[in-house]
């Protein structure tokens, strides 16, 4: 298979995994939730976005109106929006495609595209973590939702562990240069402070334009180091060293 | 009934915000001060991802089993393991963590 020679294919099918796995645990929740088995499966299919899914059953099972849940669920996927843009210009996908990345649109997806070197590797990585994601992840639901509590917490295997794992993979090589890693510290102090003062999903928004304004400012017209560092470009993927 | 309406209307909602970003014309961004914050944004938004899911539960700071799977991640990458490698040492981490005693 000449495509597993791809480094970005095996870092999207290992995401895909790792993330996947976790549907068990938002089908079992929903199921709790006294969400039914079509209603958890139609969450999975149209609303894809794991958090925005967990937020939207949470603020059912807690007595919350439709309203409200809808609310919760979109605030939390406003990130989405800000991927999008991101991702329509690295990858330019036009007619049905279009529409088929927006809806495989996730923060997995959107990590394991970004942090490709090429383009034909980004858009490898795009495909096989949005459409490996999405497969497993609708799959992973039914299970969790058919079984209930019966698989247990996923937490006592270590998948959010997992999970952690796979972003820090997935940043690491971009923190060469001296110019990023002060850009990941001032977010990750700025997540830090955001997680407990504002609504889950707004924390990385507020990282996202932390992160974009520090950008633009360094982009200024006499910053020759910046612009040095950002020739030497994105970095090769997480397995480039191995 | 009512459920299901706002269950598609959700749906609805998380597609439109997913499309609304690809109909932003590509040639806005196309000049290099925006390419350079979007390389920016990037860094931002992986690290933001990182912290939210080692640290935060919900709206609270929660130190548990995952900073033990952040660490072994970071020790693995230090040692240029591949991706899969990472991944598998920061699920084996949270979960000897957990049998350990770890929240």
């Amino acid at each position: 298979m000449e495509l597993l020679a791809s480094p970005a294919v095996r870092v999207g099918l290992s995401v895909a995994v790792a993330t996947g796995l976790y549907g068990i645990s938002f089908g079992a929740l929903s199921a709790a939730s006294g969400l039914s088995l079509a209603q958890t499966a139609a969450l999975s299919l149209l609303m894809f976005s794991g958090g925005s899914q967990f937020a939207f059953i949470g603020v059912v099972a807690g007595g919350g109106s439709g309203l409200s849940a809808l609310s919760a669920a979109a605030l939390l996927g406003l990130r989405n929006g800000v991927y999008g843009m991101q991702l329509n210009f690295l990858l330019r996908p036009r007619g049905w495609r279009k529409a088929a990345a927006a809806q495989l649109t996730i923060d997995e997806s959107v990590a394991t595209a970004t942090a490709q070197s090429e383009l034909p590797e980004a858009k490898r990585g795009f495909w096989t973590a949005g459409i490996g994601v999405f497969v497993l992840w609708n799959v992973f639901t039914l299970v969790g939702a058919l079984l209930g509590g019966a698989v247990g917490d996923p937490r006592q295997w270590g998948l959010d562990g997992a999970a952690v794992a796979a972003f820090l993979g997935l940043l690491w090589p971009r923190l060469r240069s001296r110019e990023a890693g002060a850009i990941a510290v001032a977010c990750a102090v700025v997540t830090v402070v955001a997680v407990p003062l504002a609504p889950p999903g707004v924390p990385i928004l507020c990282a996202a334009v932390v992160a974009a304004v520090l950008g633009l400012r360094r982009a200024g017209p006499r910053s020759p180091d910046a612009a040095a560092d950002e020739r030497q470009g994105p970095q090769p993927g997480p397995d480039g060293g191995a | 009934m009512v459920l299901w309406f706002w269950i598609l209307a959700a749906g609805c909602v998380s597609f439109a915000t997913k499309l609304a970003g690809y109909l932003v014309p590509a040639r806005i961004l196309g000049n290099p001060r925006m390419l350079r914050a979007a390389g920016a944004l990037t860094v931002g938004l992986l690290t933001s991802l990182t912290v939210v899911t080692t640290v935060s539960s919900g709206s609270a700071l929660v130190p548990d089993a995952r900073l033990a799977a952040a660490a072994a991640a970071a020790v693995a990458l230090w040692l240029r393991a591949p991706f899969l490698i990472v991944v598998a040492a920061g699920a084996l981490a949270a979960a000897a963590a957990r049998m350990a005693g770890l929240p």
